[in-house]
């Protein structure tokens, strides 16, 4: 039988874990917010950017000197994999998720013959896949420490990505990252970003007003602007990336300490119950005891 | 007076919305005043500032630091790459960043030349936001 003290510091120790899973969950529910915020603000930006880039590319696509970013280097034998995680771990299955989703991808691809890079974003990715892939690894970007990620962070990456492409380091470039579907779920999803998939070309721009496929004039001309536009569109999908990523990671995160925290209660309340069983049991014996003791006189 | 809408956006957010009567945009190729009714164009922008003219007056001046402007006859979108109201400009900052662009373009000098014209885009671009931020 456990002794009275042992339980006695057992529920005290989860009361402590207790409160702090609560303390987490209410950290990551106030950052999930501004991270939610953030990236509504930046939603705007990239509708706009998909309306214009949909007018250009109808332009320019099937031009055999069309820039390499927007129709890739023509051949599909070196992949890279660009792999957005968090930098912590205490969020349920979220790095976990994207880490085998990355896995299952570099695994096929490499059965199919052909070669895989990966980049990593965000640290618990690199532990990850490093183990099983190290080889494979051309950089890692981590934000640790970092407050808020920024635009010019994603742009970073973007012109890293660029700097490969121009050097002929690979052909095709796929993001992988947690798409935030909600609070409670988050997808991994794979998104091409070279070659890019161009928006439909929706009803596009001026039809709104009922005039049919505005015809836009160029200044400079379309090969410079879409030369411009092009890699700010990379730097665009990797900051919505890095945007889902983090408010995905604290919406997983406030999941898990939630779960976490109604565990502990369990927890306590169980132990409560064998501790108070624990003392009437000592209780009754001992009474019996003395009980007994009186008899036998 | 008739109006247009002007949206102007940067990754970061949306900070203006609405209808204005007229436009100034730094276009890469000069200048341009925006009015309703224009021809649909897309253009690049060079760091500058735009000024925009409600009631026959300009009420808002935002420095831009390049990117591209979307203009229908209706509507004229603006996507910068970072944008600040002048009044909040620092001048400090401003001539900081005049420093590292100077520095930047100086090490290009034996780059390629496309290198060396973005080292000078930005150089100019940063020169532009001191002087917006030194009229504030």
């Amino acid at each position: 039988m456990a002794n009275l003290k042992e339980l006695r510091g057992r529920i005290n120790s989860v009361k402590s874990t207790r409160k702090i899973t609560q303390a987490m969950k209410m950290v990551a529910a106030a950052k999930l917010r501004r991270a939610q915020s953030q990236a509504e603000a930046a939603r705007p930006y990239a509708e706009r950017m998909a309306r214009m880039l949909a007018s250009l590319g109808q332009a320019v696509v099937g031009n055999p000197d069309a820039p390499k970013l927007l129709v890739g280097t023509g051949a599909d034998r070196v992949h890279l994999l660009v792999v957005v995680t968090g930098d912590r771990g205490l969020a349920g299955p979220f790095n976990t998720n994207v880490g085998r989703f990355a896995r299952a991808r570099i695994r096929e691809l490499e059965a199919e013959g052909k070669t895989v890079k990966v980049m990593t974003v965000g640290r618990k990715g690199a532990a990850y896949l490093k183990r099983e892939f190290a080889s494979r690894f051309v950089g890692e970007v981590s934000f640790q420490g970092k407050k808020r990620v920024g635009f010019e962070d994603a742009n970073e990456i973007a012109t890293r990505v660029t700097a490969m492409l121009e050097a002929g380091e690979f052909d095709v470039c796929t993001l992988i990252y947690n798409r935030f579907r909600s609070v409670i779920s988050q997808v991994p999803t794979a998104q091409q970003l070279i070659p890019a998939e161009l928006p439909e070309a929706a009803p596009a721009a001026g039809d709104a007003q009922g005039q049919p496929g505005a015809w836009y004039e160029y200044e400079p001309d379309e090969a410079t602007i879409l030369a411009q536009l092009l890699p700010k569109n990379l730097a665009i999908q990797v900051y919505r990336a890095m945007l889902e990523n983090s408010a995905g990671f604290f919406g997983s995160q406030m999941n898990a300490m939630d779960n976490a925290t109604r565990n502990a209660g369990d927890m306590i309340n169980k132990l409560t119950l064998t501790y108070n069983r624990t003392r009437q049991a000592n209780i009754t014996r001992e009474l019996i005891e003395i009980i007994s003791g009186a008899e036998a006189l | 007076m008739a109006t247009f809408d002007l949206e102007l956006v940067s990754p970061e957010k949306l900070l203006l919305s609405r209808p204005v009567e007229m436009a100034i945009i730094p276009a890469a190729e000069g200048e341009m005043g925006v009015l309703p009714g224009m021809a649909p164009m897309i253009v690049a922008l060079k760091g500058g500032v735009i000024r925009v003219q409600e009631n026959g007056q300009i009420t808002e001046r935002l420095f831009v630091l390049g990117g591209f402007a979307e203009i229908t006859p209706t509507r004229v979108t603006v996507l910068a790459d970072e944008a600040t109201p002048v009044a909040s400009l620092s001048r400090a900052s401003a001539e900081a960043r005049v420093k590292e662009a100077e520095a930047a373009y100086n090490a290009a000098g034996n780059e390629a030349p496309e290198l060396r014209e973005a080292a000078m885009d930005r150089l100019l671009a940063a020169r532009e936001m001191a002087a917006a931020a030194e009229a504030a």
